[in-house]
């Protein structure tokens, strides 16, 4: 099957998983305790105003009733508007892409040269001092939780040191990027393991496969055969958990932005499921939903360009 | 839903800090905070709700909504230090002879805009709250009000018709929420109101600005700017005052206070009996349809303990009643101590020996799971168990309200008729304990018919003596409020949370 063809399909696969998970997302906000009202009145939980509140959002209808129409609106591209607050949802949406997108993207354009390099020194030198550093380092890292270094960090360099800003309260991630710092060495920590690790290994598999030794024979010299012939073979395994990462890093990681207060996709997510504003919590389970389809598609065809023949397209 | 647990976090950071700050050890002198001096940009950092948060002073419902609403509005009166209501926008009231008719003199105030507030504004942010379609908090509070007879007198009288007589009316004119805005306003992307601080700007989720009115009719506030920044976690609030991002933090813990109380970067404020802490028995159903069984309850309760444990000593023991250092509190009747024996002879009195019952908590306040616990165990040995089964945060109010029998409670500074009012009466909206006595409603309409504030308050003394003997409210203490701030923030009231000098910025300055 060719690629483009490959493409479309696995599309129109993600638009049904897109509505799956919608309604899957649905149907659980709808089993969990309470709702957007009994959340709103809080401490304050008269039946008489409960109530009230319930016909001003509209909770009065039946979950099915809302349902179908705000599947309606999607359809048509609207997202529909917060039970609690009455803004488009949106705008929630645009508000928390923002610092969730700054931070992915920085993240990634660190962890994605840098495990790649790692990975690559660790293999050509094999069981050398290099290796070994490499790998004692990266697992140490890969073995914090993200609150733990999170809060190490900002004690040490935050609060004692005063080297850097210890959260992003109210300040404008790009106008003021030291606060950007802490954040990004906490999300590239874990990742930088699983990615260096293997590219070390796809690449130690590959300048010991046929191709290589072929490669070798015909004469072609050492850093061509490394960097034209070997690596493009061992990025291939790499790329699929570059996706997942990606795909992590989309979904706003709550922990990071909570400690750091980054008002990302996460934290519109937690506020959202504990106010039960289901319109919100629909529309980021949109936005998860669709950026894991495509980033997953564009991992597979990007693993294909890599390397055709060790990646089937079925 | 959140990878890492609260509790264990919070105490993690505040062991790291606190390590941190001791390894510091070189002193800055620290700036006198003690004379007041204007200018300057305060950051003060709130809990948020995000897609809850909103600028209409009368969907207020968070801290922060609170904090915002006062800055930017005035209501007609509010709770002064002692929870009893004082003029505000209000410059005097007087009740006719039959307490049913309220006439209020408004003060010379302008909202920012430039238009004077005028009775005709008071009457239409009333008939907003009011509005049969909406769902305002103050609605309930407002409720009293009659206000197809009510008028505006003049420009600045407004006649208030009441119900029924109603001696406590200006407690109606503090609810929380029943802000003054201008007539016809339903726009709050840029609100206008009278308050000390004007609107500049406004992002959701993140920050509010404002800025000092110089017109505001009590004397300009000393801060040229004030900046509300959201942080959720209190240990990131913690963080951000620690490392100069904000010079205000609001409502911290006893542990991060204890921490920081000796350190010189961090100055602890707390506002004493600004949270009573409880545990609500309900007297319409078994087991605590008996009265020795409440009683047995009462006497189990070592509250000192609990205040230390629970409250990491930031707080004071209750006696079972709401409101210590309140008006109309009753100091006299004497502080219930644990009394193990007495307890045991109640409970098998009562029938209910290797009883089990179902104490019901959540997270959805601080201290709230960390007081069940402790008090599961201070129960034990004396022949009742009692089962700690937590529950979910968000629907835990309305949860418990119908369901279980025993409960674990918290509670904010309103004025002790307002409580009664609210939980105490059969009629009560959120009567928690499901304490219902047709003599305690009538003493209840006798207090609030009572212009005498002397009679008055021994009405108040009589009702609260029955609720010590017999009611479902095992209250066993009152919690501090902790705010934290830069050492060179000055005018920080220690009035209770919810009360009018509580995160009042007009008053505070940048030394």
């Amino acid at each position: 099957m060719s690629p483009r063809r490959y493409a479309a399909r696995r599309l129109a696969l993600g638009l049904v998983q897109v509505l799956a998970v919608v309604t899957v997302v649905f149907l659980l906000v709808q089993a969990l305790p309470g709702d957007a009202a009994v959340a709103l009145a809080g401490d304050n939980p008269d039946p008489r105003r409960i109530e009230q509140i319930r016909v001003t959002m509209g909770l009065d209808r039946p979950p099915l009733e809302r349902f179908g129409e705000w599947v309606l609106g999607l359809a048509r591209g609207d997202f529909g508007v917060s039970l609690i607050s009455g803004r488009p949802v949106v705008e929630f949406l645009h508000d928390g892409l923002g610092p969730t997108l700054v931070l992915a993207a920085l993240a990634l354009v660190l962890l994605v040269p840098l495990s790649v390099v790692l990975g690559v020194l660790a293999a050509l030198r094999e069981g050398g001092p290099v290796d070994r550093v490499v790998t004692t380092v990266t697992v140490g890292l890969h073995s914090i939780p993200e609150f733990a270094l999170a809060v190490v960090l900002i004690a040490v360099f935050g609060v004692q040191l005063r080297w850097l800003p210890p959260t992003a309260v109210g300040a404008d991630l790009l106008g003021q990027p030291a606060v950007l710092v802490l954040p990004l060495v906490v999300l590239v920590a874990r990742p930088l393991c699983s990615i260096s690790r293997l590219v070390r290994a796809g690449m130690i598999d590959a300048l010991a496969s046929d191709h290589v030794r072929h490669a070798r024979r015909l004469g072609i010299g050492v850093t061509r055969i490394r960097f034209a012939h070997a690596l493009p073979n061992a990025l291939a395994p790499a790329v699929q958990q570059v996706a997942r990462t990606t795909d992590w890093l989309l979904g706003g990681v709550i922990v990071v932005e909570a400690v750091f207060v980054v008002p990302g996709l996460g934290t519109i997510l937690v506020d959202a499921v504990a106010g039960r504003d289901l319109p919100v919590v629909q529309g980021l389970a949109v936005v998860f939903a669709v950026t894991t389809v495509v980033v997953n598609l564009v991992a597979d065809l990007l693993a294909f360009r890599l390397a055709p023949r060790s990646v089937a397209i079925a | 839903m959140h990878p890492l647990t609260r509790r264990g976090f919070l105490g993690l950071t505040a062991g790291l800090s606190f390590a941190a700050l001791t390894g510091c050890g070189t002193a800055e002198p620290t700036s006198a905070a003690s004379t007041p001096r204007a200018g300057g940009r305060l950051r003060a950092a709130f809990a948020g709700g995000g897609a809850k948060e909103v600028l209409d002073p009368h969907l207020a419902n968070l801290f922060v909504e609170a904090a915002r609403s006062k800055a930017l509005y005035d209501k007609l009166a509010d709770l002064g230090p002692d929870v009893a209501a004082q003029p505000r926008l209000a410059e005097k009231w007087e009740p006719d002879a039959t307490l049913t008719r309220w006439r209020i003199t408004l003060r010379r105030a302008v909202f920012h805009n430039g238009q004077p507030v005028r009775a005709e504004d008071v009457l239409a942010s009333y008939a907003r709250i009011l509005d049969p379609n909406r769902a305002f908090r103050a609605k309930s509070s407002l409720a009293l009000i009659d206000l197809a007879n009510s008028r505006a007198v003049d420009e600045r009288t407004v006649e208030f018709a009441v119900k029924r007589p109603f001696v406590e009316f200006p407690n109606v004119l503090a609810a929380f929420g029943a802000y003054i805005v201008p007539a016809g306003t339903e726009d709050f992307t840029s609100p206008v109101g009278s308050g000390p601080f004007r609107f500049v700007s406004f992002e959701p989720g993140k920050s509010v600005l404002l800025k000092r009115n110089a017109e505001y009719w009590e004397g300009a506030p000393h801060l040229d700017e004030l900046e509300f920044v959201i942080a959720n976690e209190e240990s990131a609030r913690a963080n951000a005052l620690l490392g100069g991002q904000v010079e205000y933090a609001h409502d911290l813990t006893p542990t991060t206070a204890r921490s920081h109380a000796a350190g010189d970067r961090m100055a602890i404020h707390r506002a004493p009996n600004s949270a009573v802490q409880a545990f609500a028995m309900k007297l319409d159903r078994p087991p605590f349809d008996n009265r020795d069984l409440r009683e047995a309850m009462f006497l189990l309760a070592d509250r000192p303990q609990l205040v230390e444990s629970v409250l990491a000593g930031s707080g004071q023991v209750g006696n079972d009643l709401f409101g210590k250092g309140y008006q109309h509190y009753a100091d006299d009747i004497p502080q219930r101590t644990r009394d193990l024996d007495k307890a045991k002879f109640l409970i098998r009195k009562a029938g209910a020996e290797g009883l089990t019952v179902k104490l019901d908590t959540s997270t959805a306040a601080a201290g709230m799971v960390e007081a069940a616990t402790v008090f599961a165990d201070q129960v034990k040995g004396s022949g009742l168990t009692v089962e700690v089964v937590t529950g979910n945060k968000d629907s835990y109010w309305s949860d418990t309200l119908k369901n279980g029998s025993l409960s674990s409670f918290r509670s904010g500074a309103m004025p002790i008729e307002t409580h009664i009012a609210q939980r105490l009466l059969s009629g009560s909206g959120t009567n928690v304990t499901k304490w219902a006595r047709p003599e305690f409603d009538a003493l209840y309409d006798q207090a609030v018919s009572t212009v005498d504030e002397t009679r008055r308050g021994e009405v108040y003394r009589e009702m609260q003596r029955s609720l010590h003997a017999e009611g479902g409210y095992l209250m066993w203490g009152f919690a501090d409020w902790i705010v934290g701030a830069a050492p060179n923030v000055g005018g920080i009231s220690t009035a209770p949370a919810n009360t009018l000098d509580w995160a009042r910025f007009d008053k505070v300055w940048l030394g």
